[in-house]
């Protein structure tokens, strides 16, 4: 309320002190908004009401004893409410005039006694109290300029505690006075913006026109119109500058013919009289004396009976002179404005000074307009109806449409500049993709969802000027459509002349509905028809839009159909189609749904070997390479390929694996590679002997083929027969042969996997070291795709595990980009960095290099990484590191939380990482005093969980992290504690030896502590370890032989504690 | 009787030797089942004129029963072909020469059958006249159009276009050679003048079977 009462409201003077508030409208519907506020606070808020305020609110009131009924002692003029505080004050007191008010139910209750005066109270009751709250609330809630602290004041005193009651109810209440003040503002400042304000230069052209009505004669308005200063401030306004700052723009006297001068002050918030300023220094001259009005004219008219007679004759003559606003001020006038003539000078006068605004705001869509036909729609005829008489005159040419598509783009930013509108947008938007204009310009064009949506809007549009093909193309179909077999083969011929790649043509045809006749053509007997449609279809299915058209109106079908027929050419020509249409999901599924896939592998068989063929051997040659292509494209569905294997085509790509021919290679290899994804394939290229003819190929000069090759042999080269296989089949050195291809990025992808996957066989990799392989692969550690990295860095990781490779990769400098990989993001490529970086820390010396770069910290840090398979290589890598890193147990404290973390991957549920974790544990245990701070982060009891795991990896280096731990404190009967020795003692029946041994030493150490002796003696384990002892394994022997005579010690120690 | 039939037997063996060595694509049996066939449909023929063989009418029934062919004009115009030697009837040289190329003949004499078959006048061009001739009957003709020629004289001017290489509106054998070449599509661009492949299959069944079975 407080801001409101200082801001919005009006006060005569500026200067704070005993103020009045003006009677304005902004004032009055304030005040309208407190009385409401007052006289229904007691009922809505009861208990806030009855809060005493700090100092009682006085006033001079015009309320009398006689307003005052019961509930009131009233003693002649004086008048005391039975409502009293605490103290036995009472909560009102009237001593006429003055009164005092101490809470907001007496505010309520005098609101409601006042009637018809009420609003005249609130005013006194608020000029009196200018800052109400703080009355109410105490002063330190005094409306401040600037920041409200007021409730953070309020706060302070809550946490202070006493009178919780209270505060808690000032809290309420000061709650609702600053509603109560939002409100206000909010209400006044609507108020104040539909307000007109004045400017220098409104009032500056009032005066003007004004001016020109004081001519001499008998329709003369006004004597004289004067300023009081002839100074104007470069601002437009008159009055001395301390006036200014109020808003008031000039003082003027004006001479009416019928009255005195009026002594007029014209602010910014309207025109009012003043006190008479003649000149400066009259202060008390400047205060106003009327309402306020909006304008000078407004204001004449009011005072000057004669003035506003007048003024609408003169009205005519004046508007003479501007024609282009006569007509709609005379009509104005004439019509409804009778009543109100000066709201026809308004008007115009409105218009004069706004006119450079409107013009602005017409211009705005004006020029809009005129942006709006892009050229670009012209020339593609697909502008909406209104551009039509432009487009037609538009001649194109190629250099025109050149020039029309750069303007078009520059028109195109300028315009998204400009608008504004949001239909004007909507409108540019949905015309944008129904282009068929160049493939280039409307990239977003060949996205399905929109391109099916425009659909039906582009045809209905008017069909003025598109290109040229597009209307040979509408009537060759419109002879296809009504020809017989000669017309239609005409058309199909003619047809095929267009650059079908170009996907204007493309479009056109489905456009035009070429697509459902050249469909249809395919279900009719005639061969030549079914040709000619073949091959438009084959040729435009390269565009994704078209295929899925095809494949909506059931064109897969037929195709499949086709397969069936005599002629080869039908044949080979509709396969090849098919191979292009099957290139998504639904186009496949329909293939091998109608039996596609079937008919598909019978056109493989072919004899392709033989040197010389006949002209029909070469048509089957064709047919099983478009069959091969079409299967190549379905193979990429997995049920495809399962489809294919059961239709015996697998046997039928392995002869046609044999064929000299590239072309026919090429779909065969890969369809081969695609399926080489599924196991059985894998088998089958191994049993079938196709390595050979893959290893063959390698060496071909097609890089094509060459990169099929490589990646069949990629993906087929998990399984170790496809390794061994490869090797003797000698493929090994033309996969590094390849290597050299570097800038074929794809086909070094699939080398690099190959060399990879054949790396996993030792044998491999002692042949890739002859090759220098590696030498190759360390430098292909930089710049390179991430898929290719992923490959190369698998195998290196792959080599490093024989010693010589780790010297070589070394040597060759490929440690410090291994390192730098740590750092990436892609999965899989962190996956095999860290195995490689793993391998080559079991070297001394290239543990020093890593352990400078600063490797081992990469690696714990990656740890954090959300995929279990990067967490785990990183672990296993963490173990040598440790291993091998000078002071690596200072370095391993050194890492800030890093001993917290690899404890609480013991929380994952993924076993890899579990066993990997388990085995750094181990290693960092060795050091005492991070085995001390991992015991502290729980690791014992964590340990003990996971004990009962049937897996024989994590068994195993479980054990071994059990045994490095229980040489801490009281870790021995910690774990004994947590049920880990029981599960333990059931590891040395597993047909893991490497598990028999990290087990028995973890019992011979948790066997120095009497309490886990008997429970393995309780489980069983002196007859296992019995067996243990016979072992070869020294390590296991003596672990087995300590346990046992830990136990043993027990036992003779008991006895002689019991029979001394 | 049986002496004639003998005697005929001779003659049709001896026959059938000559023309299977003139022409291509038959052998001799071949050829002697063309020449039983030949005699077959002659022999209904009333008034028997030897050496004059199969005259028009009789070798339209032909076209049209046996291989499917519809067009008026383009059957006269295979009867032309066939009839070398301009004399109105097919002689039974003319019969096999013309069921060589028909049935069975390479491209390139299907090329020059086919040309001389749409070379109406025989001046060595098809000329624009002669291809609206042939292709009036082509489209259907819808009645609410202006002209309703304009669509053949437009199939007549892509025609053109795609074939006349050398620019001079008409088509001379060189052009429709390399234009057939191109795209063999274009062999019958003007009507079907050879039988499809199955009418060619159901015949020499008949032909070649049937007839040695009698």
């Amino acid at each position: 309320m407080g801001v409101a009462l200082t801001r919005a409201a009006q006060w005569t003077t500026a200067s704070s002190g005993t103020g009045k508030l003006e009677i304005t409208p902004v004032n009055e519907s304030l005040l309208k908004e407190i009385l409401e506020f007052v006289e229904q606070f007691s009922s809505r808020h009861p208990q806030e009401a009855k809060h005493v305020f700090k100092e009682p609110l006085q006033w001079t009131t015009s309320l009398e004893a006689s307003d005052f009924k019961t509930e009131y002692d009233i003693s002649g003029p004086t008048v005391k409410s039975q409502e009293t505080d605490r103290d036995g004050h009472p909560m009102l007191q009237l001593t006429p005039p003055s009164i005092s008010v101490h809470s907001f139910s007496q505010l309520s209750k005098i609101v409601q006694l006042a009637t018809d005066k009420r609003l005249k109270e609130v005013r006194a009751c608020l000029e009196a109290n200018r800052d109400p709250v703080a009355k109410m609330l105490g002063p330190s809630f005094a409306t401040v300029e600037g920041e409200d602290s007021s409730v953070l004041r309020l706060l302070e005193k809550v946490k202070e505690g006493d009178q919780a009651k209270e505060t808690e109810i000032k809290v309420k209440l000061i709650i609702l006075l600053q509603q109560l003040d939002t409100q206000l503002l909010s209400n006044s400042l609507k108020q104040i913006s539909q307000e007109v304000r004045l400017s220098p230069a409104a009032v500056k052209n009032d005066v003007e026109l004004l001016k020109s009505f004081c001519s001499e004669g008998e329709n003369r308005v006004l004597t004289s119109v004067q300023y009081t200063s002839d100074y104007e401030f470069t601002n437009g306004c008159r009055t001395p500058p301390w006036r200014q700052v109020h808003g008031e723009i000039c003082y003027l006297v004006i001479n009416p013919c019928d009255t005195q001068p009026l002594h007029i002050t014209c602010s910014t918030a309207g025109v009012f009289l003043n006190g008479g300023i003649r000149q400066e220094g009259e202060e008390n001259a400047y205060d106003r004396t009327s309402d306020v009005y909006k304008d000078l004219v407004t204001l004449l008219k009011s005072k000057s009976p004669h003035f506003a007679e007048n003024i609408n004759k003169q009205d005519f003559a004046v508007q003479e002179e501007p024609p282009t606003q006569k007509v709609q001020h005379v009509e104005l006038v004439d019509a409804e404005e009778q009543g109100q003539p000066q709201r026809s000078y308004e008007h115009q006068e409105k218009n004069v000074h706004e006119k450079a605004r409107q013009q602005l705001v017409q211009n705005k869509p004006g020029g809009k307009k005129k942006l709006e036909p892009s050229l670009k729609w012209k020339n593609l005829g697909l502008a909406s109806p209104y551009d039509e008489a432009d487009d037609k005159k538009s001649k194109k040419n190629a250099v025109s449409e050149k020039f029309a598509e750069t303007q078009e783009k520059m028109q195109k930013k300028a315009d998204f500049s400009v608008s504004s509108l949001p239909g004007r947008q909507s409108s540019n938007k949905t015309k944008t993709p129904g282009g068929v204009g160049g493939a280039d310009d409307f990239s977003e064009s060949s996205s399905e969802s929109e391109e099916d949506e425009e659909q039906p809007e582009r045809r209905t549009e008017s069909n003025t000027d598109l290109p040229s093909e597009y209307w040979q193309i509408q009537k060759l179909v419109k002879y296809l459509k009504g020809g017989n077999q000669t017309a239609t083969v005409i058309a199909l011929c003619s047809m095929r002349d267009f650059n079908l790649a170009q996907e204007t043509c493309q479009l056109a045809i489905r456009d035009v509905g070429g697509l459902e006749v050249l469909i249809n053509l395919l279900d009719t007997e005639e061969i030549k028809c079914k040709i000619g449609s073949l091959k438009i279809l084959k040729e435009i299915s390269r565009n994704s839009q078209i295929r899925r058209a095809i494949a909506d109106l059931g064109g897969l079908q037929t195709m499949v159909k086709i397969l069936d027929s005599p002629d080869k050419d039908l044949k080979y020509l509709a396969a090849e189609t098919i191979a292009n249409v099957a290139k998504f999901r639904r186009a496949r599924r329909t293939v091998r749904q109608h039996g596609g896939i079937k008919r598909l592998v019978e056109l493989l068989d072919c004899v392709p070997d033989s040197a010389a063929l006949t002209e029909e051997q070469e048509k089957d040659v064709e047919v099983a390479r478009c069959g091969a292509l079409a299967l190549w494209s379905c193979s990429k569905s997995t049920r495809n390929k399962e489809a294919i294997r059961k239709a015996g085509g697998i046997p039928l790509l392995a002869r046609l694996l044999k064929s000299p021919h590239e072309n026919m290679l090429i779909p065969v290899v890969g369809t081969l590679q695609e399926c080489a994804s599924e196991r059985s394939y894998r088998i089958a290229i191994q049993t079938e002997g196709m390595i050979e003819d893959l290893v063959k190929n390698l060496n071909c000069d097609n890089h094509e083929l060459q990169m099929h090759c490589a990646s069949a042999i990629f993906k087929c080269a998990e399984d170790k027969r496809t390794r061994d296989l490869v090797r003797q089949c000698e493929g090994l050195q033309p996969l590094v042969t390849l290597l050299s291809q570097a800038d074929n990025k794809q086909l070094l992808a699939a080398t690099t996997g190959a060399i990879w996957k054949c790396s996993i066989s030792m044998e491999n990799v002692a042949k890739f070291q002859d090759y220098k392989a590696l030498e190759t692969l360390v430098g292909l550690l930089t710049d390179q795709p991430e898929e290719v990295l992923v490959n190369v860095v698998g195998a290196l990781g792959e080599g490093a595990q024989k010693p010589a490779n780790r010297a070589t990769i070394r040597k060759c400098g490929g440690i410090q980009p291994l390192v730098n990989l740590l750092t990436g993001t892609n999965q899989a490529l962190l996956v095999n960095v860290t195995k490689a970086v793993g391998a080559c820390a079991t070297e001394l010396e290239n543990m020093t290099i890593i352990d400078r770069l600063d490797g081992v910290r990469l690696l714990w840090s990656l740890l954090k990484n959300p995929n279990p398979d990067v967490q785990a290589s990183a672990a296993w890598a963490i173990c040598p590191c440790i291993e091998n890193a000078k002071d690596s147990g200072e370095m391993v404290r050194s890492f800030v939380g890093g001993l917290e973390l690899i404890v609480n991957l013991l929380k994952s549920t993924n076993k890899e990482v579990l066993a990997s974790v388990c085995a750094a544990i181990a290693k960092i245990a060795k050091d005492e005093e991070n085995l001390a701070v991992i015991t502290d982060h729980g690791v014992v009891p964590m340990l003990a969980k996971l004990t009962n795991t049937t897996d024989d990896k994590l068994r195993r280096h479980l054990a071994e992290a059990i045994a490095r731990c229980c040489m801490w404190g009281s870790n021995r009967v910690l774990f004994g504690e947590a049920g880990a020795v029981a599960p333990l003692v059931r590891y040395l029946k597993s047909k893991d030896s490497s598990v028999h041994q990290a087990t028995a030493q973890a019992l011979f150490q948790l066997s120095k502590d009497p309490n886990n002796c008997i429970t393995m003696h309780d489980n069983g384990v002196v007859k296992l370890l019995l067996g243990m002892m016979g072992s070869t394994d020294e390590v296991l022997q003596e672990a087995a032989a300590g346990c046992v005579a830990n136990i043993r010690r027990l036992a003779l120690a008991n006895e002689k504690a019991r029979y001394g | 009787m049986a002496e004639m039939s003998a005697m005929n037997r001779k003659l049709i063996q001896n026959l059938a030797e000559t023309l299977s060595k003139q022409v291509k694509h038959f052998n001799k049996t071949e050829a002697e089942c063309l020449i039983r066939l030949f005699n077959g449909l002659l022999g209904d023929q009333s008034d028997r004129r030897v050496g004059n063989g199969l005259d028009r009418g009789k070798f339209r029934n032909i076209l049209h029963n046996t291989f499917g062919m519809t067009d008026d004009m383009i059957m006269d115009r295979v009867f032309r072909a066939f009839d070398k030697d301009n004399d109105s009837y097919v002689s039974v040289k003319e019969w096999i020469e013309g069921l060589s190329i028909f049935l069975r003949g390479t491209l390139d004499e299907k090329i020059k059958y086919c040309f001389d078959v749409y070379d109406l006048n025989g001046d060595g061009y098809i000329s624009r006249e002669e291809m609206f001739h042939m292709l009036k009957n082509s489209l259907i003709r819808q009645p609410t159009e202006e002209d309703p020629d304009e669509g053949i004289k437009d199939l007549v001017e892509i025609t053109l276009k795609k074939m006349d290489h050398d620019h001079d509106s008409r088509l001379s054998y060189a052009d429709f050679e390399k234009a057939v070449r191109d795209e063999n599509l274009l062999l019958e661009a003007f009507g079907t003048c050879l039988p499809d492949a199955k009418s060619i299959l159901a015949f020499e069944q008949h032909a070649f079977q049937d007839t040695l079975e009698r």
